[in-house]
């Protein structure tokens, strides 16, 4: 089911005891870890090693992990996980806003990491052709794009994934927590931070006006709705 | 002269004769020398006018009510400026009657003798024609000869000559039934003889001496009443006949020089009353000045600007004050400061304990983990340890988890992140998760007053956290029974009561299950790992929203936790939608069996403290509904009111006013044991 080319894991810790027992565990799950234990080298060990996902600590030697994410954001799509030991502070909104996909608070169980991992790999591993449309977008699901007007617009697999399930069905309201559920894979209530935080990123990115939203439109008390075509 | 020695010297008794006669006309006389002098009002109006008038401008008045109030400037120079008003007022008054007394009386003299002197000259010249008159023997037939006649015109026209205009001379005849030609009224300067005041005439009929007053001047022609004084004397003309004559002084002078003095005492006391009032405004700013800008700084101040100080020059004190109030705000912002410091220390070495005890306990936990996954492997000692490591990991993460939070509440950093949320939702999730809880203990969960929304603004994760504190209390300690959850919301708050039918609480127990590691009884064997912090952090919890988290328990009967909040946040509670203690408790159930009216009384003294729209929505059966199936062993204390069973706070809130009966935690009421009511989870 989960191939050896979609198990690549970038560990960024400076902690070399819990490096070592995330690789036990990671290794146990049929993932492929590899370590980076310096925020400066990180970006370098990132390029090097091509991960699929990265698992990246908040607190860093070096570089902190929100510069880390941001700059991994800049150049890659790729899944980014935050290891935080501080889930109700600022700490979490601005790694969210920096471009991680989703958080994981320490202490955790392995499974609980897997289970967020695989939540973060499974998205494209079947593509159906399918074209759908959201305001004036136009999203190719199987080709992961998504163009204005013949122009593509660069979205990460998580906002992508987010923009098609708002798509998919564009009359419904979606509430935070369904939204959870389909994009992010969360089986229980967790934080609607997430969803806040990366609607924010989505509109800043497919909005003509991300101050007055046509694409992604609020629905108050309720959630999200795709905007009308 | 001989005949004028017979008129009294001016200054004389005659005069003062006079003057009593003239005392009836003294308020005249001062009205008509101060027409300006009636500045009082006649009398306050008549009450109800008053009153209405009162309500008819008291409405466009209240702003300037309100800028009277505030304004110590204002009301400074205004008292000072109706003050000095009311001293130059009564001050122009003693001046003006002085000066008009001395003009008046240094006018009286002159008149006075100048009268004197005529009428000694017209009795000299009676005297005179009469004795040429008796020579020609020329009246004989009673009837005024014609010389008579032009005499006393004569007379008035010589003596009048002699004033100048200065006075008047009028010749009047006693009786004017029989005057003839030779005794009509002569007068000199067109005075209209009528001015003569008909008191003086009779004065004058009866008396032999002279007589005078003031009156107002007429005269026949066209010319303004002038006041005056006249002065009178009885007198006999050549004929024999007596007659009246009588001096007017016009006083035209005096009053041009009352008036100027009036003018002039008027512009100076304008001037007086306005510089009074100018130099009260100057002398007032100075002092109110830095008392505004004492005011505004420490206004500012409280608002939390803490560098504000006051400018202070000089030495006076003024700048006393201003020294005192920069040091006070220098302490103040010292202290605030230190505080501030130590509290940001303490955030920060709680989320730096946090981070150094979370890393390595992840690994623990990990590693544990694994050895669990792998214990099938292991001899059976290894692997019950196996196990334990694992359970009591959990436990120490929790453990971990409530010290945070609670510190984090100690440091004030905990962040209320609230949204109208429905309660419902959070209740029915809650209690989805301690089903297999409630499963095992053979409990069942019911949830009553969920038919309506129960909507407030609250931080859902909080409020969740709380009430699966107390409902998994609840099942814990319930013993198998049912645990009934009850929502209700009315007024401005909202209510989730969880009840059980448990071991119940003992006295004062109700106040102490908050406090933090609690243990009702150490002895009893835990079957859950809670932390003992659960109920301390919920209580911190219910404080955050503004709300209250109190419990109520009775022994044997089971106990009641009720949670309330505010319906929007910032909205300080009243009372709650469902009363502390539920209304099957045993003392309910004693009130049902005694007396119909007792019990209503005894309600009734329950209620107050829950207004009439704070009822529950709830409702309550009927007293005597409930079957009284327990004995009434012990006795009501009637301190003891129903609702009473314990206000808990865990920490002291000053602010936290009570409801009704509720006491603290000496209540006394029927309560027995509970072995074990620690708040853990």
């Amino acid at each position: 089911m989960m191939s050896i080319m979609k198990g690549r894991v970038l560990v960024v810790d400076d902690d070399t005891a819990l490096a070592e027992m995330l690789g036990i565990v990671l290794r146990g799950e049929g993932f492929e870890p590899s370590f980076v234990a310096d925020g400066d080298k990180a970006l370098a060990a990132f390029r090097e090693s091509k991960p699929d996902l990265v698992l990246l600590d908040l607190m860093l030697p070096g570089r902190d992990g929100i510069e880390v994410c941001r700059l991994i954001r800049a150049e890659s799509g790729v899944p980014i996980v935050m290891l935080t030991a501080k889930s109700d502070t600022v700490d979490v909104v601005v790694g969210l806003e920096s471009g991680a996909d989703d958080y994981i608070v320490k202490p955790f169980k392995p499974k609980e990491l897997v289970a967020r991992i695989r939540a973060r790999l499974r998205r494209s591993e079947e593509p159906a052709p399918e074209q759908l449309a959201i305001g004036d977008l136009v999203i190719d699901v199987a080709g992961h794009s998504v163009k204005r007007d013949g122009r593509s617009i660069a979205l990460t697999p998580l906002e992508f994934d987010l923009l098609v399930a708002l798509a998919r069905k564009p009359w419904q309201v979606f509430t935070r927590e369904v939204l959870l559920e389909q994009v992010w894979g969360y089986r229980h209530a967790a934080d609607t931070r997430l969803v806040n935080v990366h609607v924010q990123r989505l509109r800043s990115k497919v909005e003509k006006d991300p101050e007055r939203p046509e694409i992604v439109v609020t629905v108050r008390g309720v959630g999200y709705k795709a905007g009308p075509n | 002269m001989t005949a004028g020695s017979a008129a009294p010297k001016p200054g004389g008794p005659g005069v003062r004769t006079g003057r009593a006669a003239g005392q009836g006309h003294g308020s005249s006389r001062l009205g008509d020398l101060l027409p300006g002098g009636r500045l009082l009002p006649e009398g306050a109006p008549g009450g109800p006018v008053l009153r209405l008038v009162v309500r008819w401008t008291r409405r466009p008045l209240l702003p300037a009510v309100r800028l009277w109030r505030r304004n110590i400037q204002l009301r400074v120079v205004a008292t000072t400026l109706l003050m000095s008003l009311g001293v130059v007022l009564l001050l122009g008054l003693v001046v003006i009657g002085q000066v008009r007394n001395g003009l008046l009386d240094a006018k009286e003299q002159a008149a006075l003798s100048q009268a004197a002197g005529g009428f000694a000259a017209a009795q000299e010249k009676a005297s005179g024609v009469s004795a040429l008159d008796g020579q020609e023997g020329d009246a004989t037939d009673g009837r005024p000869s014609r010389g008579s006649v032009n005499w006393r015109s004569e007379l008035v026209k010589q003596l009048a000559s002699g004033g100048q205009g200065a006075y008047h001379v009028v010749a009047l005849s006693p009786d004017s039934d029989d005057a003839g030609m030779s005794r009509a009224p002569r007068a000199s300067g067109d005075v209209d003889v009528t001015s003569v005041p008909q008191a003086l005439r009779n004065a004058v009929a009866q008396g032999t001496g002279t007589f005078q007053t003031y009156v107002k001047i007429k005269y026949s022609v066209s010319k303004e009443p002038e006041a005056g004084l006249v002065v009178g004397k009885r007198l006999s003309d050549v004929a024999g006949y007596s007659y009246e004559l009588y001096y007017f002084f016009p006083l035209t002078q005096e009053e041009e020089s009352l008036s100027l003095v009036k003018g002039t005492l008027a512009t100076a006391g304008l001037f007086v009353v306005v510089l009074l009032g100018a130099i009260a405004w100057l002398v007032v700013r100075q002092v109110v000045t830095p008392v505004r800008m004492a005011a505004g700084i420490a206004e500012r101040l409280s608002a939390g600007r803490l560098q504000e100080r006051m400018k202070v020059t000089g030495e006076d004190d003024i700048a006393r004050l201003g020294e005192a109030f920069n040091k006070m705000a220098q302490n103040l912002q010292h202290k605030i400061q230190q505080l501030e410091e130590l509290s940001r220390m303490q955030r920060r070495f709680v989320s730096d304990v946090s981070h150094e005890l979370r890393t390595p306990l992840t690994t623990v936990r990990m590693a544990a983990d694994l050895i669990h996954e792998a214990r099938s492997d292991f001899d059976p000692a290894t692997a019950r340890s196996a196990e334990l490591l694992a359970d009591q990991l959990d436990r120490f993460e929790s453990l971990l988890a409530d010290l945070l939070e609670i510190s984090r509440f100690d440091a004030g950093a905990a962040a209320l992140e609230a949204e109208a949320i429905d309660l419902r939702e959070v209740v029915h999730r809650v209690i989805g998760g301690a089903e297999p809880l409630a499963e095992r203990k053979g409990s069942r969960i019911r949830v009553v007053g969920d038919e309506q929304p129960v909507v407030a603004e609250a931080d859902a994760r909080r409020i969740e956290r709380v009430l699966r504190n107390l409902v998994v209390n609840a099942v814990e300690h319930g013993e198998g029974r049912d645990v009934v959850v009850r929502m209700a919301s009315a007024g401005g708050a909202v209510a989730v009561a969880v009840r059980d039918y448990g071991v119940g609480l003992k006295p004062g127990e109700a106040t102490r299950v908050f406090n933090r590691f609690w243990r009702a009884d150490p002895a009893r064997a835990r079957t859950t790992g809670g932390t003992g912090l659960g109920l301390s952090i919920a209580v911190e919890d219910a404080r955050l929203h503004g709300g209250w988290l109190q419990a109520w328990g009775e022994p044997g009967g089971g106990s009641q936790f009720r949670l309330t909040l505010p319906r929007t946040a910032d909205e300080p509670l009243r009372g709650s939608p469902i009363p502390l203690e539920p209304e099957d408790s045993r003392r309910a159930r004693e009130c049902a069996a005694a007396d119909e009216a007792n019990d209503r009384a005894l309600r009734l003294a329950a209620v107050p403290s829950q207004t009439g729209a704070q009822r529950p929505g709830l409702a309550i059966p009927a007293r005597s509904a409930v079957p009284p199936h327990t004995a009434p062993s012990a006795a009501v204390d009637p301190a003891a009111l129903p609702g009473s069973g314990a206000r808990v706070v865990a920490r002291p809130v000053p602010q936290r006013q009570g409801e009704g009966g509720a006491a603290e935690s000496s209540v006394p009421g029927p309560v027995s044991r509970r072995e074990d009511t620690s708040g853990g989870r």
